[in-house]
């Protein structure tokens, strides 16, 4: 093993059906030092470190851990705990239905007797010092998903590990509870922890990362010292090509150009659901984008859903193309050319079990009606014209969606709105979690769609991509639209500050 | 769609639970009607103010209050008629206030029974679902002065424990057949047995003798020897395999009514012929109408009757004990026959058949 | 040592996998082998158990008789009710116990509109096609009730159908007011037995026409879309403009028509009903074909076809079981072992473990090479 590492892996190999996921893969981590893993989904980082902890079997190469004699056989996660490996996932694996101080020491404890006192005031320090806003009584599923988050990290932290695995940790964090967290992995990096950090946000990786490993398309490109590696260098080796994309999005900020004339696509007013926002009034014209931003919880997500009939309409009136119209569920906003693709692509998107096929053809499947189902031909047919055009990577059409990187399955439920051909598109956060090439290529596609005359409304939590897509934001606080932003103001720092309600006041 | 959804649920839920009330119906309408010691306030105190007395001479005109404990009627034909046979003797006309409780759990009828004691019935009726723990409902009722009155089956307890038990013979009824079997004179019988319910009384006791005559004779043989649990559908299944098996037999000895019917479909199916002067003697046991006339019609060759008729001899005996009189035996076995394709008469269906 | 792994070979050939692993993998395995292996285990005990004869029924119709025979006519009932079982399994991602309670239910709704009320019938009171309908009403009926409870009232399946298992039998039995009514009527058996002239049991016919349907409706009609979509995904499904409470209902309503189709075949091989006993323990079989035939209980995405095969691979091992005259106290032992068997190797774990194993060997070779 290398002077000072605490972790080396060596010419991993990982095979999936039809996918070789990770080709020779060699990882090699440092005490003290916090190592981001970088690439675009689907390049390997999460079978990495799920090969790392013993969730896949390697299918060959070997993995070296300081203190431990010859190659570590880690075949479960347990191993892989018990070696001092800490991991916390990017999608919560804690248990909803247990109490924090539970999730905080479950599979843990030694012997038969549980303490619970002790259990519970041991978490309850542990809390405090990484001043997680939980009590260790409480149940964790009536935490929000940053502090399920936290209290993920908190119990990887209290296991006095060796390797600390952060597997896109901050992806719902806001940002205060980033600050906290990279002040943590600070600490423990004093400590001597050696730190994997999985994370598609370049800024953070340059704000707390010492070293940086680039995986693409499951093979290693090179590790490299952070100060030698310039962002534009970074996001090129990962996407493999010289890029000048991003530039071009640039050019055009602004967004689309809007059309002041005729009557607006979509037009709501006091619309209020159960999701408990205030009543807001909202129109968006043909060939406009504009968006809701706000900080997490502000109600940006609840006021598209209310658009699209997704949780109970409890008040307002909406008119489509100046008619009104009754949505009271999702097939009624369908019906209307109403598009929606949700913000939880796991839980509200992808229906994993189903193939890119089935998943692609599903709404408009609904829509054509329960007596009516597409030929095999032409569901292959549609999968295929939309694989090809959004540049979907998948084995095949019939491969389980559940099987594809994150940024593909966004895709797929793209193409299966786009099948639809609406008049109106709601995109909630649909760059979330997924690599920057699969995020260029989004809003690339918003303006597209934009300039074809189609409306959109699109929400992210990154605001530089809001406004480069948007022509209008209507800015969210505390469950209200508090401000719309349109022409000169669409500047970050007005945004900010109208977030922040400091003029108004 | 709601509109429709909503109706159609309301109707599945009140059809089920008119389905609840009309299942429960039976058992709990004379519950009803007859609270068993509460109703006639002025008796029970009465009564109970000399409990060590056993034979309460109830004044006439005064009810006999019974608790009549019996397995579900849904079980055989013979347990609806045994049930309906008891519903239909103790009634107000006959005078007796009767509380009915049917169930196949030991447990349940083993707490139903404690109640009933508690409501100081002066009859305990009992058809108990297992022979055993039954000994702390024995000690209560004799010493709340409530007699038992066993009736189709028996429990493990000292024939002290109660004053009477009226029950079918199922050895015996076991023996009649074989006897009657050994009487054909085949030169070999190749036997298709189908058993009942492993464990149960009725199957050990038919069971039995013909294991023994099996083993004793040499000429006896099992072709195959099933359990069919009582289930029609399975005792064709097991015929059924025989015969598609090529393996030849000339018996069936089925130790129910339903199972023998099973029996006879999987043959009529192979054309195989049975009955009288067919190649297969098919045997069934119980009493229901349609068997004693498949007997009649000479299609089954005998019937082991096993009758359900208990409740006229416990009415009599209840009768007797009212009148101070102790029946001359503790244990009554109700007379058994067997029929027999050749002597049947319409005469013998209307009487027995159920 | 790396090397050798490294080479050109086996890095184009490990990602296409052999045909022994895909093998494995595929849903039908398990109830293909486990069909395979009885018809090898008959064939090399007594291969006579395939013999098929025609004999003469006792109505003088020539019918066919043989193991085989058996075996397809009686599981006819139980291949039905796994097909809606299948259904409900994936929509709801549990199972409905109470199928053979409602069997009962349909039986004695159907016996009593033929009697007419009487106990015994010797002709028909009513058209037979008209009660068997009215029969499906009823049990349909019961099955919109589970699947009211399971849908609207989010109770799980188990529990919300362990109400009509319990009450199921004492319904059947008030319909026809405790008593056990028979019908003589020989065209009423036609169902259960055989049509006059033709030589292959009815049931046979009417499961083979059940599951045609069912191919002709998954084919026609996007309800295996819908129900996996349900299953997997309630969320998504309902942003995707599906009713996921309707869907699961409606399967529910499916399993309660095709209740009462089993229950209808049941009561016409005799002509009566025993409450207490007709089709006793059926649902855990119906359950068991389910999970033979790869389908997760927990629900999602199903092959009905699996279950199908599943139903008659139970039928063949009982049958088998009978033909080598395991003692009657042994037999539900011996299917238990069988059934535990067929259940692990279906699992996924084993069957990992299964192709891993076979890969194994040639490994080791390459390495002494």
């Amino acid at each position: 093993m290398q002077e000072g590492a605490v972790l080396e892996m060596r010419g991993i190999c990982k095979y999936f059906p039809g996918v070789r996921a990770l080709q020779d893969v060699d990882f090699t981590l440092r005490e003290g030092e916090i190592h981001a893993l970088m690439g675009e989904n689907g390049a390997g980082k999460s079978t990495l470190i799920k090969v790392l902890t013993g969730v896949h079997p390697k299918d060959g190469g070997e993995v070296r851990i300081k203190g431990v004699e010859g190659a570590a056989v880690i075949r479960s996660p347990q191993d892989a705990q018990n070696a001092g490996i800490s991991t916390v996932y990017q999608e919560i694996t804690l248990c909803p239905n247990l109490t924090v101080a539970e999730n905080m020491y479950i599979g843990r404890t030694k012997g038969a007797v549980t303490n619970w006192r002790a259990m519970n005031s041991g978490a309850g320090k542990i809390l405090k010092s990484l001043g997680i806003p939980a009590s260790p009584k409480q149940q964790l599923g009536s935490c929000s998903i940053a502090v399920q988050q936290m209290v993920a990290i908190a119990r990887a932290v209290d296991m006095e590990c060796k390797v600390l695995i952060l597997d896109e940790p901050t992806s719902s964090l806001d940002e205060q509870e980033v600050i906290k967290l990279f002040g943590l992995m600070r600490d423990l990096r004093a400590k001597g922890v050696g730190i994997i950090f999985v994370t598609h946000f370049l800024e953070q990786v340059y704000e707390v990362c010492d070293r940086i490993t680039v995986l693409r398309d499951g093979q290693l490109v090179g590790e490299y010292v952070i100060e030698d590696l310039p962002r534009v260098q970074l996001v090129s080796k990962m996407l493999g090509k010289e890029l000048d994309d991003m530039a071009d999005i640039k050019g055009e900020s602004g967004g689309a150009p809007v059309s002041m004339e005729g009557a607006p696509v979509l037009e709501a007013q006091g619309l209020c659901s159960s999701a408990g926002i205030k009543p807001f009034d909202f129109s968006i014209r043909k060939g406009e984008v504009n968006g809701f931003t706000g900080l997490l919880g502000s109600g940006r997500s609840e006021c598209v859903r209310a658009i699209f009939g997704a949780d109970h309409v409890t008040a307002g009136t909406v008119k489509v193309d100046g008619k009104e119209v009754k949505i009271h569920k999702p097939i009624d906003a369908m019906k209307c050319g109403i598009g929606y693709l949700p913000e939880d692509r796991k839980g509200d998107g992808i229906v994993g079990d189903l193939s890119v096929r089935e998943n692609i053809i599903l709404a408009l499947q609904v829509m054509k009606g329960f007596f009516r189902p597409f030929s095999r031909a032409q569901a292959e047919a549609f999968a295929d014209e939309y694989i090809k055009l959004l540049e979907i990577k998948t084995a095949s059409a019939d491969t389980p969606i559940k099987s594809l990187s994150g940024g593909n399955q966004q895709k797929c439920i793209l193409a299966r709105w786009l099948l639809t051909d609406p008049k109106y598109l709601i995109l909630d956060e649909p760059t979330r979690g997924i690599d920057i090439g699969t995020k260029i290529e989004i809003q690339k596609l918003v303006l597209k769609l934009a300039a074809e005359g189609k409306s959109v409304t699109f929400i992210s939590s990154e605001i530089d991509e809001m406004l480069r897509t948007c022509s209008r934001l209507i800015v969210m606080r505390d469950r209200k639209a508090v401000g719309e932003l349109n022409g000169e103001d669409l500047t970050q720092s007005k945004i900010m500050a109208t977030i922040a309600g400091g003029d108004e006041a | 769609m709601k509109k429709l959804l909503s109706l159609a649920l309301a109707a599945a839920m009140s059809l089920s639970l008119a389905a609840c009330g009309g299942g429960g119906s039976s058992s709990s309408k004379p519950a009803g009607s007859t609270p068993a010691g509460s109703t006639p306030a002025g008796s029970t105190p009465a009564a109970s103010s000399q409990p060590a007395a056993s034979s309460q001479p109830a004044a006439s005109g005064e009810p006999i209050t019974v608790g009549v404990i019996n397995n579900d009627p849904n079980e055989s034909g013979y347990r609806t008629a045994n049930d309906a046979a008891m519903r239909a003797t103790f009634t107000e006309e006959n005078g007796y206030k009767a509380t009915f409780y049917n169930n196949n759990d030991a447990a349940q009828q083993i707490a139903t029974a404690q109640q009933m004691i508690q409501d100081e019935v002066d009859f305990l009726l009992l058809s108990p679902a297992s022979t055993t723990g039954w000994d702390t409902v024995l000690q209560d009722a004799q010493a709340a002065g409530t007699q038992i009155i066993l009736f189709d089956r028996m429990l493990e307890a000292d024939e002290s424990m109660y004053a009477a038990a009226v029950v079918s013979d199922m050895p015996a009824e076991g023996t009649t057949a074989v006897d009657w079997l050994a009487a054909q004179g085949l030169d070999e019988y190749n036997i298709i047995h189908i058993q009942g319910h492993m464990g149960s009384d009725a199957q050990l006791g038919r069971t039995g003798a013909l294991d023994e005559k099996v083993n004793a004779e040499s000429n006896w043989n099992y072709v195959t020897q099933q359990t069919a649990d009582w289930d029609e559908a399975t005792a064709r299944n097991i015929v059924q395999s025989v015969i598609d098996s090529g393996k030849p037999f000339n018996v069936i000895y089925a130790e129910n009514n339903g199972m023998a019917r099973g029996a006879v479909a999987a043959l009529d199916a192979a054309g195989i012929t049975h009955g009288k002067g067919g190649d297969v003697i098919v045997m069934g046991f119980d009493s229901d109408k349609w068997a004693m006339e498949a007997v009649l019609s000479g299609s089954w060759n005998y019937m082991g009757l096993c009758n359900p008729m208990q409740a006229e001899t416990v009415d009599g005996i209840i009768k007797d004990l009212m009148a101070g009189k102790a029946p001359a035996q503790k244990i009554i076995y109700t007379p058994e026959q067997g029929f027999d394709a050749a002597t049947i008469t319409q005469d013998d269906v209307d009487t027995y058949g159920t | 040592m790396t090397t050798p792994v490294k080479n050109p070979e086996t890095q184009v050939k490990r990602p296409d996998e052999p045909l022994f692993k895909r093998l494995t993998r595929h849903q039908m395995f398990i109830p293909v082998a486990a069909l395979v292996l009885l018809v090898l285990f008959n064939l090399i005990a007594d291969a006579s158990f395939f013999a098929v004869s025609v004999k003469e029924n006792s109505l003088g119709n020539p019918v066919l008789s043989g193991n085989i025979i058996s075996v397809l006519d009686n599981a006819s009932e139980l291949v039905i009710l796994a097909i809606g079982m299948t259904l409900v399994t994936a929509s709801s991602g549990g199972q409905d116990i109470s199928v053979g309670a409602t069997m009962a239910i349909a039986g004695s709704v159907i016996l009593r509109m033929v009697c007419g009320g009487q106990v015994t019938a010797d002709t028909m009171q009513m058209n037979l096609i008209l009660a068997v309908l009215i029969g499906i009403a009823v049990t349909a009926l019961f099955g919109a009730f589970n699947g009211a409870l399971v849908a609207y009232f989010k109770i799980q399946p188990m529990v919300a159908t362990l109400i009509m298992f319990t009450a199921g039998r004492s319904i059947a039995a008030w319909i026809n007011n405790n008593q056990l009514p028979i019908i003589n009527d020989i065209a009423f058996k036609y169902a259960g037995t055989f049509l006059p002239g033709i030589p292959v049991p009815t049931p046979i016919f009417i499961t083979a026409a059940v599951i045609l349907i069912f191919w002709l409706v998954l084919k026609r009609t996007n309800l295996g879309l819908y129900t996996q979509s349900v299953g997997i995904n309630a969320n998504s499904s309902r942003l995707n403009g599906l009713d996921p409470k309707m869907i699961k209902l409606l399967t529910y309503v499916i399993l309660g028509v095709c209740v009462a189709v089993a229950g209808f075949i049941r009561v016409s091989r005799s002509g009566s009903i025993n409450y207490s006993r007709i089709a006793e323990n059926i649902e855990m079989d119906a359950i068991l074909a389910v999970a033979l035939g790869g389908n997760a209980l927990s629900g999602g995405r199903f092959n009905i076809y699996g279950s199908i095969l599943g139903a008659y691979v139970i039928q063949f091992l009982t049958t088998t079981l009978y033909k080598y005259d395991v003692p009657s106290t042994a037999l539900p032992a011996y299917k238990a072992v069988v059934v535990i068997l067929l259940v692990v190797l279906s699992a996924p774990v084993v069957r990992e473990k299964l192709a891993s194993l076979k890969k194994a060997p040639a490994k080791t070779a390459k390495e002494v090479s």
